[in-house]
């Protein structure tokens, strides 16, 4: 029994170990976002921010909030809008299985495959033509694609798991498909909505690529694009750098610790699809 | 996982196999639920109607840019002369096409590689019950779910040669300070450990969770056989776990593929083209110069698409066939 505790206590030091190991390039960033400018390139690196200063704190402040409301509106937009187009498709494919529904799935699977690049230039392509180049519309829109295919799927599985039960009552009750959908499968659909906003949100919040291509010359430009000009013009303040990512890497950190379960089963829906 | 979509699914079956002894076989209105088959494509045709506008438009513009002789002017005013494969054929023969094919498949056979063994061992280490496994276990997600570009940027200045963290260790360890980022020989292998990083996490979950379907009686059975560690590893844990390693490996082929934001971010392909990989390569043509090569650009992007689908139709038989079996 003691020994038996104790070889479980050993394996949560190495445990313990491996984390700080993996989470090293995090902590770096933190105890870089603290660094004073003149220990920046001291030999060998402080490894503790001794006599930090909040100067690349002030920076952010100075500097990026606007990056980062922006960032944030695209991503409750994007958040907004797959829901709005993936819970009712979800729907559709789980419970009412119209003909064709099975294509659909496959197109869906498939257009996860096109890689991000491929789609900025023909997106750059139209908005061009169309004059929605640097618009948060138009980011909200491509950044979209991100996560549709990804939450019709989601939605599809769980609601494929809601009981037939629990629909069929409400038709015999006269409600229509579309009453059935509002009133009964989204509201005990909570899981899956969490699921697909964390990781629409998630991944609107670190979108490059769109934002690059698609907003590099507007006047509301997201966080990444800060970070990304920060570097390009001012590569001396490593602090400012690393404090910017440390801010932008809030949103991932706080959806990790309140929808910690969520996370782990929409990697792992997102994976093993059924 | 032990998530409600598993359990909700295993109410649903319950409740299926209970509804089909209770209720009579005979469907109440045949008529009715013709339909409502069809009032489906209701709630379907909006993303019916997304997918046309947002995936196969621009990737069809994609297909059209690559045909043709494009230039931001001829973009607004019209007027791109047909090229035909022109653009293809100029990419082909690109002295930078030989070096990306190559860096492509270097930078994504390291990543799933080095992730993939990484992920297994901890999905492993993980797969035991000790206690604060499952809080450490969510720490590991932190990587994953970190904006590309802040990983990036963070790899950036810990790789940076005169004052960077990781040349300080190796000092420490009596290794010779590596230029990582900029020198020729080492910086396809900087992206690569910086995208092995940020791959652990996805394979450790999704692995993870294969362990988790794996019956511990087998184990049981093993261990009073007498079998070893690395022998229940080697004949049991591997061969079990073949299929969601298939889907792992997959689907991170898939995603290696496209992976742009954070080879852009560290070297910009260079120095001299050293790191570039078929999707910074596109992108530096269509958006990285003055002067901006749509046609050429697009057309790599193209050919990526190309191995992207490849990869997806092999994952598609792979789990169609799983899900037979």
């Amino acid at each position: 029994m003691t020994a038996h505790r104790l070889h479980r206590r050993w394996k949560t030091a190495v445990g313990v170990a491996l984390t700080a190991l993996m989470l090293f390039p995090v902590y770096w960033m933190i105890n870089v976002s603290f660094t004073r400018d003149q220990d920046m390139r001291a030999d060998p690196p402080h490894l503790i921010p001794i006599g930090g200063t909040l100067e690349g704190y002030r920076a952010v402040l100075h500097q990026q909030l606007p990056y980062l409301g922006v960032s944030f509106l695209v991503g409750l937009g994007t958040v907004a809008l797959t829901l709005a187009l993936a819970a009712p498709a979800g729907y559709a494919l789980a419970k009412l299985r119209p003909p064709g529904g099975g294509a659909l799935s496959f197109v869906l699977l498939i257009a996860q495959m096109i890689p991000g690049i491929i789609m900025a230039m023909g997106f750059y392509a139209i908005y061009l033509n169309l004059g929605v180049l640097n618009s948060v519309a138009g980011l909200i829109l491509a950044d979209s694609t991100l996560a549709v295919p990804f939450g019709v799927l989601i939605f599809a599985a769980f609601m494929s798991g809601i009981p037939r039960e629990l629909t069929q009552a409400a038709v015999v009750d006269g409600a229509g498909a579309l009453r059935t959908f509002w009133s009964v499968v989204l509201p005990v659909s909570r899981n899956a909505l969490v699921t697909v906003s964390l990781f629409a949100f998630l991944w609107s919040w670190s979108d490059f690529v769109f934002a690059s291509t698609l907003d590099g010359g507007g006047d509301h430009q997201p966080i990444t694009l800060g970070i990304y000009h920060y570097i390009g013009n001012n590569n001396q303040q490593w602090n400012a750098i690393m404090a910017t990512a440390v801010v932008a890497s809030i949103p991932a950190t706080v959806l990790l610790i309140l929808a910690q379960r969520y996370v782990a089963a929409g990697v792992t829906a997102g994976a093993v699809k059924d | 996982m032990d998530n409600a979509t598993t359990s909700l699914r295993q109410v649903a079956r319950d409740a299926g196999g209970r509804a089909t002894k209770a209720l009579p076989p005979a469907p109440r209105k045949p008529a009715g639920r013709h339909g409502t088959r069809w009032a489906g494509w209701l709630f379907l045709a909006p993303v019916a109607l997304y997918l046309l506008a947002f995936y196969a438009y621009p990737v069809y513009r994609n297909i059209e840019l690559s045909l043709r002789e494009y230039t931001v002017r001829s973009f607004v005013q019209g007027g791109a002369p047909f090229a035909g494969l022109g653009n293809y054929a100029k990419v082909l023969s690109d002295p930078t096409f030989g070096p990306a094919l190559l860096h492509t498949v270097v930078f994504t056979a390291g990543s799933l590689a080095f992730q993939f063994t990484i992920g297994m061992a901890l999905a492993v280490f993980f797969h035991q019950h000790f206690p604060l496994s499952r809080t450490l276990r969510a720490l590991f997600l932190i990587p994953w779910l970190l904006p590309l570009i802040v990983s990036a940027s963070t790899w950036s200045w810990m790789l940076n040669s005169d004052a960077g963290v990781v040349n300080a260790g190796l000092g420490a360890l009596g290794v010779s300070p590596v230029n990582w980022l900029t020198s020729p020989q080492w910086s396809l292998v900087s992206v690569v450990i910086a995208n092995v990083w940020i791959g652990i996490p996805f394979n450790l979950v999704v692995l993870y969770s294969g362990l988790k379907s794996i019956p511990p009686d087998v184990y049981e059975a093993a261990a009073l056989d007498g079998a070893t560690g690395w022998q229940r590893f080697r004949r049991i844990t591997l061969p079990l776990l073949r299929p969601v390693s298939a889907i792992t490996l997959l689907l991170g082929l898939i995603y290696t593929l496209k992976v742009f934001d954070i080879v852009w971010i560290m070297t910009k392909g260079g120095p001299t083209d050293s790191s570039t990989t078929f999707a910074t390569w596109s992108y530096r043509l269509g958006f990285g110069n003055m002067l901006p090569a749509f046609g050429p650009g697009a057309a790599v992007g193209n050919l990526l698409i190309g191995m992207a689908l490849v990869a997806g139709l092999i994952y598609i038989r792979v789990q169609r066939r799983q899900h037979l079996s």
